[in-house]
Parts: C-alpha cells; sequence; structure tokens
C-alpha cells in the first residue's frame, strides 16, 4: 500500500502548481494525471508531424508573478514572450490594430474615429486602475460574507478597506462595469464598431454571453488583470506553447520532490468514516493520502469521482445547477505558407505577429451568439487567431506554419450532439469565415484539427469541455465559486479538497486556484486544523 | 513597418539633422538638436534667433455662437473679455480640479477660436459642449507650426513681411503677407524671450520654411531643437506637461495629478467668472491650501564644482536639461521634488523647478538636493528663487 501526505487528482497546470507548493513545503506529494502528458488543457500536442498544436490553451498573461517568481519557472524553462500586436481584419478591406505603443495605438485609431484615438488612452489607464484595484482578490480564498470566523471577518475587512481605498468615481466605475455589459461599457468609451469590435471579445470569451449580456463587463475586466513582466494586460505565447509551461511547471514540481504519475486516471476518491482517505485507479491499485485534492472540474470531482451520499444534498444541487455548457471549439491549422489577409497592407505582415481578431462588430459577435444559443453554432463565429510559428520557428517545419484559433460560439449542447458530420460541417464554417479575410488559406491547409466542446471534455476529461471549468458568470464567482459556503478549496468531505479552475479566480492559466489552496492547506496545517 | 508622424516641416528638418538626435513629441518625430552640440542652439535664443518646428501641438477650431461661453466654463481663466486677435494661456481642470492640459486660445473671429494643447483633448472637448452651440474640429495635422524666436525674431520678420510688428503686442496676433498669402502670426512662445509662432496650412509649410530660413541669413538665424526650448522654458519658469505635471486623464492615482495652485498656475484660475469645470473642487482646496507649490532652485554650483575638482574633476553641468523626478529635502524631511534642471548659460546658474510644500516656498529657503559626483551621491544646497529666472523686457515689448 502507497501512503502519501495528498494526492492530487489531475495534472493540469493548477494540479501541478499545487503539487509543487505542497512538496516545497515538505509534503510527500503523488499526481495522478488520465493522460500520457501533463498539462491538461495546457498542452501542445504534435497532431500532425512537424507541427505543433496548441489543442487547448494559448496564451499567458494571468499567470500569477508570484508563481513565475515562487516556483522558479524561468530555471524550469519557462520562456514567455509578449504578443506585439493586436489586429481586426475587416471585410470592407480594412482593419484595425493596436500594439502596446501608445503614439502608434493613437494613430492607427485615429484613422477610425479621432474621438476614440483619444478616448483610447484614457480607457487604458481606466482599465489598468481598476485591474489594479482588484488584483489582490484573485492571490485570496474568498471570504465566505455570511461567516462569522475571524478569518472570514479580517479578510472582508481587507476587501472593504481596498475598496474604500479607490477614489469614489473609480468605485461607481467598477461596480457598473462588473455588472453591466461589456458592449454597453465600450459604448460610454467609443464610438468606431470595429474598435469595439476587437475590445469587447475580451468579455465573451470562453463565456456563453454575448456581448450585450450583463456580466460580461466583469469578464473584460478579468482579462485586464494580467501581466507579463510587470506589463499590465499584457498577453504572451510561451516557447513551445502553453505545454511548455506545464512541462515547466512539471519540472519545479518534481524538482521539490512530488511525484508524477501519468496514464493513471481516477476511478473514485475513497471515503471512509464521512473523510477522504484515498483513490482508486481505474486499474483498480488503492493510494492512501491524508488529504486529496482535485484539480478536476467541480461536476467532475463531485458529480463523477464521489457517490452522492457522501455530500449534503444542498450541495450536490448546487453543483449540478453550476454552468459548464462551453461555447468554444478549438481549431489548429497545421499550413504550407503564411496567410494572406486581404486586409492587411503590404508591409505591414508584421501585424500577423500578434492576435489575429475575427470580430469586426459587436453585432458581429451578438449575432454570432445569438446563432449559438439555442442549441446551434454561429454562423460566422468570432475568432481568436494566432500563429505561434511566426513567435517560434520551432512550432512548425521550416516555411510552414500553424494557426491556432479560439472558435466560438459553438454550444457544448449542441441539438443533435456532436457527431462526426457536425464536427466536420462546423470546422467546415470556421474554414469559410476565415477565408473571407484570408481568401489563399484554404488551400494552404496541410491538417486541419478541431476540439468542440465534446472532444475537450473527452480529451482533458473537463465537463462541458468548458475551458474555465465553469463559467465566469457573476452568479458563479468569487464566494460563489464553486458553490455558496464552499469557495474556500475545501469540500464538505473531510480531507477532500479542491485546487483547480472551478474554484476562485476560476480559469484563464492564473495557477492562482493551485497556489490559493495550497496556501489554504499550509495554513490550516499550521493552526492546528488538519487532523 | 511602422513609423511615427512627421510635421510638415519633416523634409527640411532631416536635412538638417546632423547626429540623428530625433525624438517623440506627441507622436511626431521631431528633432532633439540638429547639431551635435546643442550649444549654439540654445544660446541663439537669447542672442539672435531661432526657429523652433512646434507643429506637433494639437489645435482644435471651437465654433459657434456658444464657443465663448463654453470656453469660458470649459477653463479656468476667464475669457469673456477676449476680442478678435487676443490670445491667452490658461490651464483646464476634470471635475476634481485636477489640471488636463495647458495651452492657448486664440479668437480668430466673432464665433471662431482656437485652442492649442500638449495633449490629446477631442473626447474632452466634446464631452463638454452638450448645451453649448458649439462646434469641435481638430485641425491638428492641417496646420503647420513654426516658433521664431529671440532678440532678432521681429527684425527678422518684419524684414520678411514688411510688415510692422512693433505694434503687435505680447499675446496678440496678427496676418502678415507671407509670399503673397494672408498668414496668421502670433507673439507668443515658450522661451520667454521676444518671439512669435506662425501658424501655416500644410500645403504652403515648406515655403514658408525656405522663405524664413533665406530672410533669416541676415539675422544668425539657427534651426534649433526641444533641447535648446527645453532650456528657455526653464529659464522662463515655464511648466511642461508630462515633465512637470501628470495630466489628470493619465493620472493611474490621484496623488500624480495636480491642481493648477500646485503648478504655478493659480494666477490662472479666476473664480469670479462663474461655474467652470472643476471650480468647486479649487475652491475647496485654495480654502484648504494646497499641498505643494511651483518654485524654482538655484543649485549651489560652486559647489558641485569644488566637490568634483576636490577628486580631480571637471563638474559636468548640465546643458543638456534632466528630467528625473529627483527628491528635495529640508534638513532630513523630504519637502517636494524637482521635475527639471538645466545650467542656464544665459543667467550663469544651474537651475531647476520644483514642487514643493508651502512652507518650503519662500524665496530664499534653502533646501538640498543629492546629485551625483562621479560615482558617489552627495547633498547640495538648492536655494529658492523667483520665477521666472530669466525675464528680459524685450519678451513683452
Amino acid at each position: 500500500m502507497q501512503r502519501y501526505d495528498a494526492i492530487v487528482i489531475g495534472g493540469g497546470h493548477n494540479g501541478l502548481v499545487h503539487a509543487a507548493y505542497l512538496a516545497r513545503a515538505g509534503k510527500k506529494v503523488v499526481v495522478l494525471e488520465r493522460r500520457h502528458v501533463v498539462g491538461g488543457a495546457t498542452v501542445t500536442e504534435e497532431i500532425h508531424p512537424g507541427f505543433k498544436f496548441l489543442t487547448g490553451s494559448y496564451l499567458i498573461s494571468l499567470l500569477r508573478p508570484e508563481v513565475i517568481r515562487e516556483l522558479d519557472l524561468a530555471r524550469h524553462g519557462l520562456e514567455i514572450m509578449p504578443l506585439e500586436s493586436t489586429v481586426a481584419p475587416r471585410l470592407n478591406g480594412d482593419y484595425i490594430a493596436d500594439w502596446p505603443d501608445h503614439d502608434l495605438t493613437r494613430e492607427e485609431i485615429a484613422r477610425h474615429s479621432p474621438r476614440d484615438a483619444d478616448a483610447y488612452g484614457e480607457y487604458a489607464t481606466t482599465m489598468r486602475r481598476l485591474a489594479l484595484a482588484v488584483k489582490p482578490l484573485l492571490d485570496m480564498a474568498p471570504p465566505d460574507p455570511s461567516s462569522s470566523a475571524p478569518r472570514d471577518r479580517q479578510a472582508m475587512a481587507l476587501i472593504a478597506e481596498r475598496l474604500r481605498a479607490m477614489p469614489r468615481a473609480d468605485f461607481d466605475l467598477l461596480a457598473r462595469l462588473m455588472t453591466m455589459s461589456a458592449g454597453d461599457f465600450l459604448d460610454e468609451w467609443f464610438e468606431g464598431e470595429a474598435l469595439k469590435g476587437s475590445k469587447c471579445t475580451s468579455g465573451i470569451i470562453g463565456t456563453f454571453l454575448g456581448p450585450r449580456s450583463p456580466g460580461t463587463g466583469y469578464v473584460l475586466l478579468h482579462h485586464y488583470i494580467g501581466e507579463i513582466d510587470g506589463v499590465h494586460r499584457a498577453w504572451g505565447f510561451a516557447r513551445g506553447g502553453t505545454g511548455a509551461l506545464s512541462q515547466a511547471i512539471a519540472s519545479a514540481a518534481r524538482a521539490a520532490g512530488a511525484e508524477i504519475r501519468l496514464e493513471a486516471p481516477v476511478a473514485h476518491v475513497l471515503i471512509r468514516g464521512g473523510a477522504a482517505v484515498g483513490v482508486v485507479l481505474e486499474n483498480g491499485d488503492e493510494l492512501y493520502a491524508d488529504l486529496v485534492v482535485s484539480n478536476a472540474d467541480a461536476k467532475t470531482t463531485f458529480l463523477r469521482l464521489l457517490e452522492r451520499k457522501e455530500l449534503p444534498d444542498d450541495f450536490v444541487r448546487d453543483i449540478e445547477r453550476f454552468k459548464m455548457t462551453s461555447p468554444a471549439c478549438k481549431v489548429n491549422l497545421a499550413l504550407a505558407g503564411l496567410p494572406t489577409f486581404t486586409a492587411i497592407p503590404r508591409g505591414k505582415e508584421a501585424l500577423l505577429r500578434g492576435s489575429i481578431e475575427i470580430a469586426p462588430s459587436i453585432d458581429y459577435v451578438e449575432q454570432a451568439y445569438d446563432d449559438a444559443k439555442y442549441g446551434g453554432w454561429s454562423k460566422r463565429p468570432f475568432m481568436d487567431a494566432l500563429i505561434p510559428s511566426l513567435l517560434d520557428p520551432g512550432m512548425a517545419p521550416p516555411g510552414k506554419h500553424v494557426m491556432s484559433l479560439f472558435v466560438q460560439y459553438a454550444s457544448g449542447d449542441l441539438t443533435g450532439g456532436w457527431t462526426a458530420e457536425k464536427k466536420a460541417e462546423f470546422l467546415q464554417v470556421v474554414i469559410d469565415t476565415l477565408a473571407e479575410y484570408a481568401p489563399d488559406l484554404p488551400g494552404l491547409i496541410l491538417h486541419k484539427h478541431i476540439n468542440t466542446p465534446d472532444d475537450i471534455q473527452r480529451s482533458f476529461g473537463i465537463t462541458g469541455g468548458h475551458i474555465f471549468h465553469g463559467e465566469l458568470a457573476l452568479h458563479q464567482i468569487f464566494f460563489l465559486r464553486p458553490a455558496p459556503g464552499w469557495a474556500q478549496y475545501r469540500t464538505p468531505v473531510k480531507n477532500l479538497w479542491m485546487c483547480g479552475s472551478s474554484t476562485h479566480p476560476g480559469g484563464c492559466i492564473t495557477g492562482a486556484p493551485g497556489r490559493n489552496a495550497a496556501m489554504a492547506i499550509l495554513r490550516d496545517e499550521r493552526e492546528g486544523r488538519l487532523s | 513597418m511602422l513609423n511615427l508622424k512627421t510635421t510638415p516641416f519633416h523634409e527640411r528638418t532631416a536635412a538638417l539633422m546632423q547626429g540623428n538626435q530625433w525624438r517623440r513629441w506627441a507622436g511626431h518625430t521631431v528633432a532633439s538638436a540638429y547639431e551635435l552640440t546643442p550649444d549654439r542652439e540654445t544660446l541663439a535664443i537669447r542672442n539672435a534667433c531661432v526657429l523652433i518646428d512646434v507643429s506637433p501641438l494639437f489645435k482644435y477650431h471651437v465654433r459657434g455662437p456658444g464657443a465663448r461661453a463654453y470656453l469660458n466654463r470649459l477653463v479656468t481663466r476667464d475669457v469673456s473679455r477676449m476680442e478678435v486677435g487676443h490670445l491667452t494661456y490658461t490651464p483646464w481642470c476634470n471635475a476634481r480640479g485636477k489640471v488636463i492640459d495647458d495651452g492657448t486660445i486664440a479668437q480668430l473671429s466673432d464665433e471662431l477660436f482656437r485652442l492649442t494643447a500638449a495633449e490629446s483633448n477631442l473626447r474632452w472637448l466634446q464631452d463638454n459642449a452638450p448645451g453649448f452651440q458649439v462646434e469641435i474640429e481638430e485641425v491638428s495635422d492641417e496646420l503647420g507650426a513654426l516658433s521664431l524666436q529671440g532678440p532678432r525674431s521681429r527684425a527678422l520678420l518684419e524684414s520678411l513681411t514688411g510688415a510692422d510688428l512693433a505694434g503687435l503686442k505680447y499675446h496678440r496676433f496678427t496676418h502678415v503677407n507671407l509670399l503673397g498669402e494672408p498668414t496668421l502670426v502670433s507673439r507668443t512662445g515658450y522661451t520667454g524671450d521676444l518671439g512669435y509662432e506662425i501658424w501655416v496650412p500644410r500645403a504652403r509649410a515648406l515655403a514658408a520654411w525656405d522663405a524664413i530660413v533665406e530672410a533669416g541669413r541676415s539675422f544668425a538665424l539657427q534651426p534649433a531643437g526641444i533641447w535648446a526650448m527645453d532650456v528657455s522654458r526653464i529659464e522662463a519658469g515655464l511648466i511642461m506637461l508630462d515633465v512637470d505635471y501628470t495630466p489628470a486623464s493619465r493620472a493611474m492615482a490621484e496623488v500624480q495629478a495636480s491642481s493648477p495652485f500646485e503648478i504655478g498656475l493659480g494666477w490662472a484660475v479666476h473664480f469670479a467668472k462663474g461655474n467652470f469645470v472643476g471650480r468647486r473642487a479649487l475652491l475647496e482646496e485654495k480654502q484648504r491650501g494646497p499641498a505643494l507649490a511651483l518654485v524654482g532652485l538655484e543649485i549651489d554650483h560652486v559647489a558641485f564644482t569644488r566637490a568634483h575638482e576636490a577628486i580631480g574633476l571637471t563638474a559636468p553641468l548640465p546643458f543638456i536639461p534632466w528630467r528625473a523626478v529627483t527628491p528635495v529635502f529640508q534638513g532630513a524631511e523630504q519637502v517636494g521634488y524637482v521635475t527639471c534642471a538645466t545650467w542656464s548659460s544665459t543667467v550663469k546658474k544651474y537651475l531647476a523647478l520644483a514642487q514643493v510644500s508651502p512652507a518650503a516656498a519662500k524665496v530664499g529657503t534653502t533646501l538640498t538636493i543629492d546629485l551625483m559626483v562621479d560615482r558617489r551621491r552627495e547633498p547640495f544646497a538648492a536655494t529658492v528663487a523667483a520665477l521666472p529666472f530669466f525675464n528680459p523686457e524685450r519678451k513683452r515689448a
């Protein structure tokens, strides 16, 4: 019989981060990963020979600087290259772009609207200020507002103090942004549809809501909280893809003494006397530990790896209604050459090194949502494209390219289900839509690959294939994530913990759930609450 | 390729550039200095005359029957009695009384004013327009602007245009005949010297430059870059956005923003004119007393020189202004900070602009500032002096 201090179910990036922190604190930790590779949805896979596909996540921004620093990820091989630009090509032959450079961006936006160019600087400063104000919340276990425990009261007082420290106008704006739609918020700042189209996408990525749905303002802000090397709002590409990040974290975890077992799928959590005592693998092996920590999503953890009778009824109901219907697919293309976007003028090809947004207006994105919300998909989807081989030549053979496409909306609850025919049909919708902007693209495709919500569920084990392990909707964030009363990484089962993106602060490769859960466990241990 | 914008005079200024000493100004490429050493450019401002390309300034036309009332509501200064031909300098603030920008307003006709600004202001100007019969139009790219500054600037301009400019008073403008076209010339500048600014449509910009440079041969005209202008504006005690204050629209935290009182522009806040944007907050601040005051400092350059000579070095007096925010102390307590400093060949002193607590702002107060002496940091006396440091009669004559 093998005995550990802690078993981590799932080797996604958060499971690895969590294991690394526990191992560094001297714990004997094992990570049990279902697949042949660590990383979960943070993975790089050579699906077509010589072409490295980003089959899950693709960019990094919100990864907590603490995680990079404390786990010394640079020493373990992590290299992040900030993206240089964002460009949104348009069907009228024009485009709108932005760069980290204030002057260039202002000049570019002024081509479309001088007023917007002027507003942009203040918008960017304002968003940075609001993001800075809420950023500390990422690194805390959300306090239970209804609790009178000293720890919750202290944390609530800390939050109140921070909110009080904000200038009144910023507080008001934050309260409004948190509750309104990204579209309405952008309308207050800008007039140009191209700019608003490109900007609204941060409010809906991974979220089954349209840019006109209330609550998307919060998602917009969520995507502004990131930073790279202290540069806020920067998004970067990890050399080797996001899989290289997982490898770096795994290396840090191993260096700290954690054991990582691949192809070790967990069948269920072992419960004795109401407390978790270990896990049973699908091959029947039993592993025992003082603590079991699940990196799996909330529904997998509580509805699949546990029996209902082990859980309070109201908690089960909360988990059952936790929204995890994915709105997104991931497409990767192996290309024989660089596609030509008709909207991007000769001499400006450098714009392809950044994010390429197919989001010409808020209405376009809202229409894409409308098409999909009754169990369908967008006739013309929103896409967030990236050509990683322009940033890291190791991603494709010389002269050839890979294109990563985050595609939204395609309902995880597709009417009739994601059959092979439906899958091929939607992949064609994606390519046809792209071809409107880059007509030579279809002729360059050597291999195409799509991960539908169904595929993501099957390959990464995420319920519903939801990239954030559950919607970042207002009713399921912070002290409500994943369920009211259970937002501090603990569960109703003694010695069973959570450390995945179903917990605060959710998805986007933050590493924060993994780290926060480790901090909570180590604090409980220090204070003698673990037994 | 991604490039910055160039000014309407770029073809000419690029031909003059000797040392690739370009810089950014409001999204444009402009010269820091044309010559390898900027000294001749700096000296010419006080001794002959210089031509400075100031086209990157933002320019807005404010037009309509409500233009005057609108501007009077927008800016802190009373502009209700302006007349055609007048030009006035003023800051403008947000509702919290923090300075957004500073610039000039020229009344071009009964219902047309031109506002210049250091930063882009279109959205702010438009957002304040509802309720006034006024239209705002940005004309930044349509107009080139040349600043002709220095004691010989008047003679040069008169010889070129045939106009009699003796009657054109400080902060007034007129139209002169430049190459057969009526051209707006204002008695303004950012050097604290006798000087003019010439506003020409983009299409005529190069011809205007050529004509001025040709006429300038008889007056030792020197094209000058931003370094030379920076020395003279510090001598003149004139503040600069982004150097001496952070515009409120770009302040990350309230503490970064400044009120007009804190940056030496209290004289341009006219409470008696009625309501204007920021009035209530500024009244409160005035009653409360501002936290900071703009002062000039004279750094003890004799001690600075001796400290260098004591270790076998000559003192590196800054002929190019430096702009690092640097603390100033009274005893052990930091009472404020320097925002820029320069050696002035004109007044033969090491000058700085600083914001300090009002208690430390009295002329004659001695503060200290730490400066590097080769590889070591040493304290030097910095004495509060009246601004402007240099104020020749010819500026207003």
